[in-house]
């Protein structure tokens, strides 16, 4: 842990309690996108990340210096996000949400040979990033979380186990399933919205 | 060992992560050398994952932060009494 978190939670255990505010600050967005990715809806979203804070706020005694206080807080805001499903969806779902990955699918990268040579102009464009937003919102539950924590919110392998509960080996089946999910969603998008593009950077075709 | 296209997508996302061994890093990059389709799958991979971590691309609802440093406040208000 940061020694400058772990001043900053002695300070405010010890009654500097405004200092939570800037404890947290680093986390908002990662609190947000954690429950975006579980609800799928930005009102419910906000409102689970408000929350979850507060419930961090509250029970911040109990946090121990073992964990991270990033995954502690992810793990708070997971349980927080699982409640609201429970509740919004009944029994059946819950049991939708906690599947483990089978065998079946197809998780093979889609082949392309023309994508390489324009990453900066493609990364720029407006509509993949929202080909990639829907794209993700419609990754299967548990290969989504997977994805969101490691790759936006950059935990690493140990760390997005713990937090969603599975082994380390879980999260990189997931993870590389989301990935080969994704690459094949977005190639053909490319290929339909910048057919000008082949052949733009001088290579034979 | 000589690998092919197959066996090289299984690896991808750990090659990506730098957690694959020595030996199998290896035999992939010299893959990679010589197979076009290999190396865009790579690529175009990469890409999605620079472009997940772009702020741009996930964002936050226009006044999320206020409302919960507000929201906070009256927490830490009444935690006070």
């Amino acid at each position: 842990m940061e020694t400058n978190e772990a001043g900053l939670i002695a300070r405010i255990l010890a009654g500097e309690k405004e200092l939570f505010h800037e404890l947290i600050r680093p986390f908002e967005r990662m609190v947000y996108l954690t429950l975006i990715s579980i609800l799928k809806n930005e009102t419910e979203a906000e409102d689970a990340a408000q929350e979850t804070v507060i419930s961090a706020y509250r029970h911040l005694a109990s946090f121990r210096g073992d964990a991270k206080f990033s995954t502690w807080l992810t793990t708070i805001a997971i349980n927080e996000g699982r409640k609201r499903l429970r509740k919004a969806k009944g029994a059946a779902e819950e049991s939708i949400e906690e599947q483990e990955e089978g065998h079946e699918g197809d998780f093979t990268p889609a082949p392309l040979t023309d994508w390489r040579e324009i990453p900066l102009e493609a990364l720029e464009r407006k509509e993949l990033r929202e080909a990639l937003r829907s794209a993700v919102a419609e990754l299967p539950n548990i290969y989504r979380q997977v994805f969101i924590l490691r790759d936006l919110e950059e935990l690493n392998i140990e760390e997005t186990a713990q937090a969603l509960g599975i082994n380390p080996g879980a999260v990189k089946v997931r993870l590389h399933r989301a990935r080969m999910m994704l690459q094949k969603r977005l190639v053909p998008f490319l290929k339909t919205t910048a057919p000008a593009r082949r052949g733009f950077f001088g290579r034979a075709l | 060992m000589k690998l092919d296209c197959k066996h090289v997508w299984e690896h991808i996302s750990e090659y990506i992560d730098g957690t694959v061994d020595a030996k199998l890093r290896e035999d992939i990059e010299l893959h990679l050398e010589h197979c076009e389709i290999c190396s865009a799958i790579l690529d175009s991979t990469r890409n999605i994952l620079i472009l997940t971590a772009d702020d741009r691309t996930f964002e936050l609802p226009v006044g999320y932060s206020e409302r919960l440093h507000e929201r906070l406040k009256e927490e830490i208000e009444k935690s006070k009494h």
